[in-house]
């Protein structure tokens, strides 16, 4: 077998431009990279790639794969699969990175199964044990309450997904050089036992989470649909996007794209306002990253205060219109 | 319809962060005094759309689980929901398995018991979150797989599988048998009944050791782990909370306000 070098980062892109996570992606594998004196590759699997080879060199790739298919979401993960393997023989990485996405947390354990290889999905962190160079690998478990670590130890390739927003991109530069590299693999000859029938996105009014600077988040102390419109309002004045604990969506308040945490979306705004939250590490794994965390919450033993920048203990319905009341005034003038 | 749903005990997931305590020097967590072990919360998913599905197709529910006799309490607790019967794996050589051993095992008993057109995984288990079981016995008994299931409805010999994703859904067509992954998505388990606790009680659990599912040894326990085990521990808290008080709530409500927008917040 022939000694595997390098990492190969499995890209996603829309609209000609590389995904934030794919960034996030490049930045870790180019540390990695650079530590380990390898070459950081992209896989980029579509049809129209625009100009995600040339974003993806500024942002640190040596070499970028195209391969002319249609991308995951309207393809079969079966398929993709085939591609990656078809790729990974060509490259022979020592790490491959996907993104904890919708299509990582699909492909990455059953490429490690096809390649024989370790894997450890929604990782927070990677580096290189400073001896044997072997891949450490940092992830929450027990719904966040600890972290782990563990260190690949086998000769096969490392196959790791990263938790989005656990990284931040870096600054592209655009006088970066690297290759772009054409593939052509048989992808028609790949056997698929499945057929995607249809992919249907939920159309959210607003800003996107991911893109929200303020996000006003409500969870089982809300006590209904009624008081999402009180915490919309808030959101509203302050240009923000609103959010939701798990509960809410188990009751059936608020649909499930809203959710933030670990089953829901990963977000990084500027400020998070978190409103009868309790704060359990479930749903803290999808906003610690937030700059400041406000918290408003009328049970004074919350867990969600010990995480908070700022608090108050008082009954949202109280303070809610307060602060809409003020914000609107403060932020005309 | 015979449906095989693979299930996890583990430590209450749900138990307040104050009361978990970890053993750094062990690597192990320190379970809870008093807090009883459950079924890991989307394998209870999982259960629950098996009884959806057998409820509208008939047939039969068998549950599987990997670990010692203290397991059988979930697995009854399967049982009390509505599931037919339940297997327990036992061999000490089963300790300290990985995700892939877990699946080749799993894998292995499953051919023993041959005819199935289904096998449910949660998603992931609520204590590790490893997230890898349900794929890599897919992979390792060579069958089509759907992750992240909302739901699940049998349409001739195919699944139509709905498969949760960040800002909609898909639906997969695959063949049976195969194996589906199931999301929180499919929404709240059902209760078990009193009729169902009572009948549970009265079923037996067989015990299947690594002999009587012909695995291969050398591919089980922590010496077949593809991966070691360097570190636990708890994140460090990287915020103080300064708690803004006031006469009223009204007072304090605007001091925050004021608080926020001097310090660029808003």
């Amino acid at each position: 077998m022939a000694d595997f070098e390098g990492v190969l980062i499995c890209g996603e892109f829309s609209e000609g431009h590389i995904s934030t996570v794919t960034k996030e992606l490049l930045r870790t594998g180019r540390t990695l990279g650079d530590q380990l004196k390898q070459p950081v590759s992209l896989l980029l699997v579509g049809q129209d790639v625009g100009d995600s080879a040339q974003e993806a060199i500024a942002h640190g790739a040596d070499k970028v794969y195209l391969v002319k298919d249609n991308p995951f979401s309207k393809s079969l993960p079966e398929r993709y699969l085939g591609i990656v393997i078809e790729v990974t023989k060509e490259v022979e990485p020592s790490i491959i990175l996907f993104g904890h996405t919708d299509m990582g947390r699909d492909l990455a354990p059953r490429l490690a199964a096809r390649l024989n290889a370790p894997v450890s999905l929604n990782c927070v962190e990677l580096s290189l044990d400073p001896e044997t160079h072997n891949l450490l690998q940092t992830k929450p478990v027990y719904g966040g309450n600890a972290l782990a670590v563990w260190a690949s130890v086998s000769e096969e390739p490392g196959v790791v997904t990263m938790r989005p927003r656990a990284s931040t991109p870096a600054e592209p530069d655009v006088s970066r050089e690297g290759h772009i590299i054409p593939v052509k693999t048989e992808v028609e000859g790949i056997q698929t036992k499945g057929e995607l029938l249809e992919t249907v996105k939920e159309e959210v009014k607003g800003i996107k989470l991911e893109e929200a600077k303020v996000i006003v988040a409500g969870g089982g102390g809300i006590g209904g649909r009624e008081g999402f419109e009180m915490l919309g309002e808030l959101a509203r004045v302050l240009g923000g996007a609103v959010g939701i604990t798990r509960v809410p969506r188990d009751e059936g308040w608020m649909p499930s794209s809203q959710e933030i945490g670990q089953t829901g979306h990963i977000v990084s705004p500027d400020l998070y306002i978190a409103v009868g939250i309790s704060g359990a590490p479930q749903h803290l794994a999808g906003c610690s990253g937030a700059k400041k965390i406000v918290a408003i919450n009328k049970d004074p033993q919350a867990h969600i205060f010990q995480e908070a920048d700022i608090g108050i203990v008082g009954d949202y319905r109280e303070v809610i219109p307060i602060l809409i009341e003020q914000c609107r005034d403060r932020l005309k003038t | 319809m015979h449906i095989i749903v693979c299930v996890k005990e583990i430590q209450d997931p749900e138990i307040p962060p104050s009361k978990f305590k970890l053993d750094e020097e062990a690597k192990r967590v320190i379970p809870p005094e008093g807090i009883p072990t459950v079924m890991s919360p989307y394998d209870e998913q999982a259960v629950e759309l098996a009884l959806r599905l057998r409820d509208e197709q008939g047939g039969k529910i068998t549950l599987f689980t990997v670990g010692p006799e203290s397991v059988s309490r979930i697995v009854k607790h399967g049982l009390a929901m509505g599931a037919d019967e339940g297997i327990i794996l036992e061999d000490k050589a089963f300790e300290g398995s990985d995700s892939f051993a877990v699946a080749y095992l799993l894998g292995k008993a499953i051919e023993r018991i041959g005819n199935y057109d289904l096998i449910l995984c949660g998603r992931e288990a609520a204590d590790w979150g490893e997230g890898l079981v349900g794929s890599l016995l897919a992979e390792a008994l060579g069958l089509p797989l759907v992750t992240l299931a909302e739901s699940v409805e049998v349409s001739g010999n195919r699944l139509h599988v709905k498969r949760v994703t960040l800002d909609g859904y898909q639906v997969f067509s695959v063949p049976i048998p195969a194996v589906v992954t199931v999301s929180n998505e499919v929404g709240r388990p059902r209760l078990p009944t009193g009729w169902g606790i009572i009948s549970a009680s009265q079923k037996s659990l067989p015990t299947w050791n690594a002999e009587e599912i012909e695995a291969e040894v050398s591919r089980l326990g922590a010496g077949a782990a593809r991966k070691k085990f360097v570190k636990l521990f708890v994140p460090e808290r990287k915020r103080t909370c300064e708690i803004i008080e006031g006469e009223t709530v009204a007072e304090a409500s605007a001091k925050l306000v004021k608080r926020m927008v001097e310090s660029g917040m808003i």
